[in-house]
């Protein structure tokens, strides 16, 4: 219903907002919320509650005559493992610039993708690297052992067994 | 049975309106008889749903070939070519990795015509986002983002963004090694705000970088998720994103008054040719209601119609022309080169150097200094940058043509100058002498994030074109010296990422100097 207009208006003026018009926007905006409550719980669907991504802990045999400083990759794996007099310990192999595999150097490790540079404890030396390279977990005992590459642990923590 | 012909045979009705049912089929196609005539094509364009996005006629300017060069039809062209080699290439491709690789091996080497169609499907992906880069620039150049078009320009930006997400996720499909390593690239870029959060140690608070990466990848790793949700991407989500914001862009670029015109267009463009069809030679036969309840004014009041021509056939010919070019173009790249495919992708062992298609190239220069900066806050700032021009840039002199503007060529000219000495000279500068952490090695990351020879750069040309602003007393003359200068970083950075990058991200002079490994 629209009121007796009391001063004369153009027709092409917007009317002055009546009850049922309010009411209408109201129930269009309640629409509008619901549907956007409604979206929001779709948006929970891409990310899934468990990932389907293979077990980040694995089992190594290290060689008994692996040298000091010399690394030994499992296949399949992107971690270098070493022993040397302190203990046994895992270098990631994984650049923690943009997720590319470093590459063992003379005097550290490289980067294919983006030319960052790693010392041999995996500090950054040169490049666009943010972090040093993570070491990972290492439990076990004599030539067999078990590694997390979930579990990241201070550099220099070297498994003494 | 009757032998009067007055008296109606149901029959012989029935045996003539079967005999002419294909004419009439055909001629109930046209809604408005045969377009024949200039004044039915001019119906026919009005009442034809697909026409109908063309104005009736077209504004003489509008058709020369300076005035666009094509590029807008180029782009939707080159759209329509991917669109119809992507569905076939369909047939076959099958989105699971290593059997991905397989299916892309055998659309090579046992599908009849397949390497063919994928080898058209790759060119013509390139040429759209060569045709989009230019059809901004285009639209740039000329000022045709001004009023009433603002906001067209971002619809355009819209599209740009699509088309190069639309490439990125294509060239992952074929599982190979450059596949792998750039989903992984693209899924950590994704994660590099992470650079930021991980210097204020808020990541365990507020992993932006990692809850983005996780949704690009459905996984913590390189997979199966991650190819399926790059395929849904690519041949489904982009497409439709794509598709509407094309139908909006086009219905904008026809009810915002056609192509920007300079004001002086009718001195510009001459008399008529002798032969046009003059438009108002009789009285008009529509009653005009909707013109007054609708509030507002059209483009085209105060305009007068003349200077144009029957969009048909005149408009259709260019762009069926143009069309007939995008085809051509993609058809002779197909035969002369054919899509790349590298070996299946090894997780453990990236390419060397792993180079990322070169449209990219120059973001890959800027990521190689610091993976935020160069993969998030560039892209942002030039986004936003390129979003805001029409919203600052409110002038009126020189709409419609190449360079207008205060400064005009000259301006451009120096600003290209400018912008190739000062991007390649930064460059040198990283490439000879190393970065901020090669000199001091315990330099906070925030600190590299934050000034690298990208974000150097874009502060050097945000403060040249603030120089020209106030030089010429001009916002347009500042506009046109930032995108100048951005487009010119851009060719320089890509150049280098392309032609000077070795293995290691090292700097060689030519391919040949690579070591071997």
């Amino acid at each position: 219903m629209t009121t007796q207009a009391t001063t004369k208006r153009s027709r092409l003026d917007p009317e002055p907002i009546s009850r049922r018009d309010f009411l209408g926007m109201g129930s269009l905006w309640a629409a509008a919320a619901a549907l956007g409550v409604a979206m929001l719980g779709m948006s929970r669907l891409p990310r899934a509650a468990v990932l389907s991504s293979p077990s980040k802990k694995f089992r190594v045999n290290l060689p008994e005559s692996l040298p000091e400083g010399q690394a030994f990759v499992p296949p399949g794996r992107s971690v270098a493992l070493y022993r040397d007099a302190d203990g046994v310990y895992a270098v990631s192999l994984v650049c923690t610039h943009l997720g590319c595999i470093v590459k063992n150097s003379s005097d550290g490790f490289e980067c294919p993708c983006h030319g960052s540079q790693f010392t041999a404890d995996g500090t950054v030396r040169k490049g666009p690297a943010p972090r040093a390279l993570a070491w990972h977990k290492v439990t076990g005992s004599g030539g067999n052992y078990v590694v997390d590459e979930g579990a990241t642990v201070p550099a220099g923590t070297k498994l003494n067994a | 049975m009757s032998t009067n012909p007055e008296t109606k045979s149901g029959l012989r009705e029935f045996a003539e309106n079967l005999r002419l049912a294909p004419r009439r089929v055909f001629e109930t196609m046209f809604r408005s008889g045969k377009p024949s005539t200039d004044r039915s094509r001019s119906t026919f364009v009005f009442g034809n749903v697909f026409l109908h996005l063309h104005t009736v006629r077209t504004h003489r300017w509008s058709l020369r070939w300076s005035t666009t060069w094509g590029l807008g039809i180029l782009c939707g062209a080159s759209f329509l070519i991917t669109l119809v080699t992507g569905v076939l290439l369909m047939f076959y491709y099958k989105p699971y990795p290593d059997v991905a690789y397989r299916s892309i091996k055998d659309i090579h080497f046992i599908v009849p015509t397949g390497q063919f169609i994928r080898n058209i499907h790759r060119w013509a992906a390139n040429l759209m986002v060569i045709g989009v880069f230019l059809h901004m620039a285009r639209v740039f150049y000329t000022a045709a983002y001004r009023k009433p078009r603002e906001f067209n320009w971002l619809i355009g930006l819209g599209l740009f963004i699509v088309t190069l997400a639309l490439s990125f996720t294509g060239y992952l499909l074929p599982w190979d090694q450059l596949a792998y390593w750039a989903i992984t690239i693209g899924a950590n870029i994704a994660q590099s705000p992470r650079e930021i959060t991980d210097a204020l140690n808020l990541t365990d608070k507020f992993d932006i970088g990692g809850i983005q990466r996780q949704l690009l990848l459905g996984s913590d790793v390189v997979g199966e998720e991650a190819l399926i949700r790059f395929y849904l991407l690519h041949v489904m989500i982009l497409p439709l994103g794509l598709a509407l914001l094309m139908a909006v862009h086009f219905w904008r670029v026809r009810k915002d008054g056609g192509l920007a015109k300079p004001a002086d267009v009718d001195q510009r463009l001459g008399p008529q040719p002798g032969n046009t069809y003059p438009v108002f030679t009789e009285a008009p036969q529509k009653t005009y209601q909707l013109a007054a309840v609708v509030k507002g004014r059209t483009p085209a009041v105060g305009n007068g119609p003349e200077n144009t021509v029957p969009s048909m056939p005149h408009l259709f010919y260019a762009e069926l022309g143009v069309f007939m070019l995008t085809i051509l173009i993609c058809l002779g790249l197909a035969i002369w080169m054919d899509a790349p495919l590298k070996e299946l992708a090894n997780p453990g062992v990236p390419e060397n150097p792993a180079k990322a298609p070169w449209y990219f190239l120059g973001l890959q220069e800027c990521v190689s200094f610091s993976a935020f900066m160069g993969g998030i806050g560039i892209p942002m700032i030039v986004l936003i940058g390129l979003g805001l021009i029409p919203y600052l840039e409110r002038e009126t002199e020189g709409t419609g043509q190449w360079f207008g503007g205060p400064g005009g060529g000259r301006l451009v000219a120096g600003s290209a100058v400018f912008g190739l000495v000062m991007a390649t000279g930064l460059e040198a500068v990283a490439i000879r002498f190393g970065w901020l952490r090669e000199w001091y090695p315990h330099i906070p990351q925030l600190v590299i994030t934050a000034i690298n020879p990208g974000s150097i750069l874009a502060a050097i040309y945000a403060l040249y074109s603030l120089m020209m602003v106030k030089k010429f007393d001009s916002v347009r003359a500042g506009a046109l010296a930032l995108f100048t200068c951005f487009l010119c970083g851009y060719i320089v950075l890509t150049i280098i990422g392309t032609h000077f990058r070795g293995p290691n991200w090292h700097f060689y002079w030519s391919p040949a100097d690579w070591p071997y490994h």
